[in-house]
């Protein structure tokens, strides 16, 4: 059990030691050089993801969820398609449309009879650029929480404030703003530590942030040592987003999801009004998934021929198997700990098995750091042991291997199935096992009869989110990744290194398809939120429970 | 009800509970004839749940000896049954039905050992038998409260226990179920001459249901015997407050071997003079007169008079010590009213003294 914990939680402490480390001339390096621009770019990234996923989250919620107006309905599910495009994905597919050669300019160029010359065309490989993509692509996180917070709070509270007086819209400034903002928090959080976690698309436009650094300075440098430093530093702007997050939670903590649900009697949009809120709602689903899933569509159309071979199945077939070991792993270690918190009285127990899910706000760089650093320890000494002991070194044990890797994406994801699982196993009560066992089952019976057919659905649900996580992870993949290992990612990086752009696009729209399957879901889990029974299964992950 | 039990179906024996260092039962020693149900009465933490669930093999038992139908079942040292062999029934205040089964699966629950046809037979009688055969393929979260109510108690009984253990069975109903609940479960516990505990904290109902009352406080089993002994013969002040509310008052006995209450004079039966002593008068055993020629009536005036259904609830104040208040509860057609100087007088019926010494 401790053992179990101790090794969820090392990667973290070991970055962590680091910030205490002495490394002398390596940090006076870094810090003259390089880390003012990570840090301000880091602060710029945070401010505008913040700002635009904060005025296109909230806003979208608050339209489809208290206002009616033409395809709400649709756009009530559609504004959470972008979950399913990682932010790798985005930047390339709008590199590739905007290029000099892309379609849009080629296309500008054609019906105006422009050269070059005669137009200055926004630099989309810059940070206003990385903070748009970024931004297209995360606010459903934003959208998702404020959602179900407007929708839990409206029915008693804002009839209460239409009762003293408020309009509609007073009503949303005094009341549903100030209810939801625990949830928006939570739902911008998210955003932001996604945002400080995303590799890809910074590399690719060129922005240098923490991510990208950790990977020079280890991978260009050589200097592993100097990469965990600046991941510990990084560590701090991680944390100080998780200690806002609690702070402005504060004691709103739990929602009662069991309150019986009205719908709303909305209100009902026309002219310009109604025009404006679907034109709000069909940005950020046409930018943030319409069109570069078209374009991700028509390049695999040009591409497949190439690109679409043994090789490519292959690749998907190690992609699933990984994704599906992960999840697979990551559920079990999570069952382990809920168990073993619900079987002990140990407060300090269950403090560190929430301490251990922790990990989701770890970016992968980081993790990776923190997991190379301690197994190349471990296999020094075993190989200077068997080298003393019987004249044999049996080389790397743990590094570079798939257990460093399946570690990596336990602890990263282990958030995820935790609070699944915990969520799920506390609505089994202890009279439950306990009526079952007077009704003559064995314990173990209990777990059989009981737990698992309850359990069910937040397992799969779980599963089902990390196997699509794991398959779109690419920062801690790529460092640690076993020698002859290749994902879909990968593959969609390395085009994408090469400027390969429609090259990348049939796997990078693998890992899209894959990522529409929890947002189906997730919207199912939204729309059955009427039968709190029904939803409970996914309520917790809904509800940000990676927090 | 009266018949004779022919010997104990449930004892429970010297049984001592502790968690970490608190004290959930002490010493508790009492058993329970065939198809006898016994009310185990007390406030809230007073341990009476914890005995519960020892008997049903839910806590491990650390002292003392339980015997369900002459077959140890637990015991501090020897045989400790798991509870899924111990043949009980447990019906949880909180219903704890299974969310994911649907009513007949509930019930069906605890009939594995029984073919397809034979469990669907008896499912039906159950479910029947407790009048909610059309919820049969209803699941829980769909049902009421009172409908939860039923299913639990079709699941608990459908295995046909040896006893059956109720945890507040009615607590958690609104007054109005309450006692066609309370008149369908005993019925049911009647006709199956099923052996049952049933925990609670209301005096009213252990004495509709039970043949047995146990008071307890505290881990403490105060009282037990049969709910008219416990009324009318309460062995404390608490029962005695317990079992119906009492004012309380003091007085030391005199030599003529009565004690003045300051509310009238009272017979001090076995206590001997110049002891001091606990008064403890029922609010129905406080009568209220206008006819101030007795000698034994005490003047009052009426400081609040509130109608509650049926009865009346009075506050008195003597009129010769300001402040010193008796509660009265008189039939709503004989009710004074606020302000109106009245006779006191007590009823020895309702009148049970105790020795200051305890005075618990």
């Amino acid at each position: 059990m401790a053992a179990v914990l101790a090794v969820v939680l090392l990667p973290i402490a070991v970055v962590l030691a680091h910030l205490f480390f002495p490394t002398g001339d390596l940090w006076a390096h870094l810090a003259s050089t390089v880390l003012p621009r990570y840090v301000a770019n880091t602060l710029w990234l945070i401010a505008g993801v913040g700002v635009l996923t904060l005025i296109g989250g909230v806003g979208a919620a608050w339209l489809v969820s208290l206002c009616r107006f033409p395809g709400r309905q649709f756009f009530s599910w559609a504004l959470l398609l972008p979950f399913a495009m990682p932010a790798y994905v985005i930047a390339y597919t709008y590199t590739g449309l905007l290029d000099f050669s892309g379609p849009v300019q080629t296309g500008l160029r054609d019906l105006f009879g422009w050269t070059g010359d005669d137009y200055a065309a926004p630099n989309i490989r810059s940070l206003t650029g990385a903070i748009v993509m970024l931004s297209l692509v995360l606010y459903p996180y934003v959208y998702l929480l404020s959602r179900s917070a407007f929708l839990e709070q409206s029915i008693c509270s804002l009839e209460v404030s239409r009762t003293l007086g408020c309009t509609p819209a007073q009503a949303m400034w005094r009341v549903a703003l100030p209810l939801a903002r625990p949830s928006i928090v939570a739902g911008m959080a998210l955003a932001l530590l996604e945002a400080l976690n995303e590799f890809g698309a910074m590399q690719h436009f060129g922005v240098d942030t923490f991510t990208t650094g950790i990977f020079r300075v280890w991978l260009a440098d050589g200097s592993p040592a100097g990469a965990a430093k600046l991941a510990s530093v990084f560590l701090i702007f991680v944390f100080a987003i998780l200690a806002l997050e609690r702070r402005s939670r504060g004691r709103a903590a739990f929602h009662q999801l069991s309150i019986r649900y009205r719908p709303l009697p909305g209100w009902r949009l026309h002219g310009w009004r109604a025009a404006f809120a679907v034109v709000f709602c069909a940005t950020p689903v046409a930018f943030g998934f319409a069109v570069p899933a078209g374009a991700l569509a028509w390049w695999t159309w040009l591409s497949a021929a190439e690109v679409v071979n043994a090789d490519f199945f292959r690749l998907t077939l190690t992609s699933v198997a990984l994704a599906a070991s992960a999840a697979v792993l990551t559920v079990a270690v999570a069952l382990f700990l809920a168990y073993a918190a619900r079987r002990s009285a140990s407060r300090l127990f269950r403090g560190l098995t929430r301490l251990a899910a922790v990990g989701y706000a770890v970016p992968g760089a980081v993790l990776a750091v923190g997991i190379v650093i301690p197994l190349a320890a471990l296999d020094r000494q075993i190989n200077a042991i068997g080298a003393e002991a019987f004249g044999v070194s049996p080389g790397l044990i743990f590094n570079g291997t798939l257990f460093a890797l399946l570690l990596a994406y336990a602890v990263r994801f282990l958030a995820i199935s935790h609070g699944a699982i915990d969520g799920g196993l506390t609505r089994i009560t202890g009279h439950m096992d306990d009526a079952a066992r007077t009704l003559g089952v064995s314990a173990f019976g209990v777990i059989r009869r009981i737990h698992a057919p309850m359990l069910r659905p937040s397992i799969a649900a779980a599963g089902l989110l990390i196997f699509v996580d794991v398959l779109k992870e690419l920062p801690a993949t790529l460092l640690l990744r076993p020698f002859g290992i290749d994902t879909l990612a990968l593959r969609t990086y390395e085009y994408a290194t090469d400027e390969q752009l429609v090259e990348a696009a049939p796997s990078a729209l693998a890992i899209v398809l894959a990522g529409i399957l929890p947002v189906i879901l997730l919207s199912r889990a939204m729309r059955r939120s009427s039968e709190p029974h029904e939803a409970a299964g996914v309520a917790p992950i809904a509800a940000g429970a990676p927090l | 009800m009266t018949a004779a039990p022919p010997g104990p179906d449930l004892s429970i024996e010297s049984l001592t509970h502790r968690f970490d260092r608190v004290t959930a039962l002490e010493e508790i020693s009492l058993d329970i004839g065939e198809g006898q149900i016994l009310a185990l009465l007390g406030p809230s933490g007073c341990g009476k749940s914890t005995l519960l669930r020892l008997v049903a093999g839910l806590e491990t038992i650390q002292h003392g000896r339980i015997v369900i139908g002459g077959k140890p079942v637990g015991a501090a040292s020897g045989p400790n049954l798991p509870p899924e062999r111990r043949n009980v029934g447990f019906l949880f205040q909180d219903y704890a039905l299974f969310p994911h089964l649907s009513a007949a699966d509930n019930v069906a629950f605890g009939l594995r050992h029984l073919g397809d046809a034979e469990r669907r037979k008896r499912v039906g009688e159950v479910l029947e038998r407790v009048g909610v055969s059309g919820l049969a393929g209803a699941y829980p979260h769909t049902l009421s409260g009172g409908q939860q109510q039923r299913i639990a108690l079709a699941r608990a009984l459908a295995p046909s226990p040896g006893v059956l253990l109720l945890d507040e069975p009615l607590s958690g109903l609104d007054a109005r179920l309450r006692h066609g609940l309370a008149d369908t479960l005993f019925a049911i516990l009647r006709e199956t001459a099923t052996t049952a505990v049933v925990v609670t904290h209301d005096p009213e109902e252990a004495m509709y249901v039970a043949d047995r009352i146990g008071v307890m406080r505290d881990g403490r089993l105060m009282q037990f015997g049969p709910p008219a002994s416990v009324y009318d013969r309460p062995a404390s002040p608490f029962v005695t407050n317990f079992m119906s509310d009492s004012n309380r008052l003091t007085g030391i006995v005199g030599e003529s071997g009565t004690i003045d209450t300051g509310w009238g004079m009272v017979d001090a039966g076995t206590l001997p003079p110049g002891k001091s002593a606990h008064v403890l008068v029922r609010y129905q055993g406080v009568g209220i007169g206008f006819d101030f020629a007795d000698s034994g009536t005490v003047r009052a005036r009426v400081l609040r008079s509130r109608p509650i259904g049926a009865n009346t609830l009075v506050a008195l104040e003597a009129a010769d010590r300001p402040g010193e208040t008796l509660y009265a509860r008189t039939p709503a057609h004989s009710a004074p009213w606020e302000g109106d100087c009245v006779a006191v007088t007590l009823d020895p019926a309702h009148v049970f003294v105790f020795p200051s010494a305890n005075a618990k």
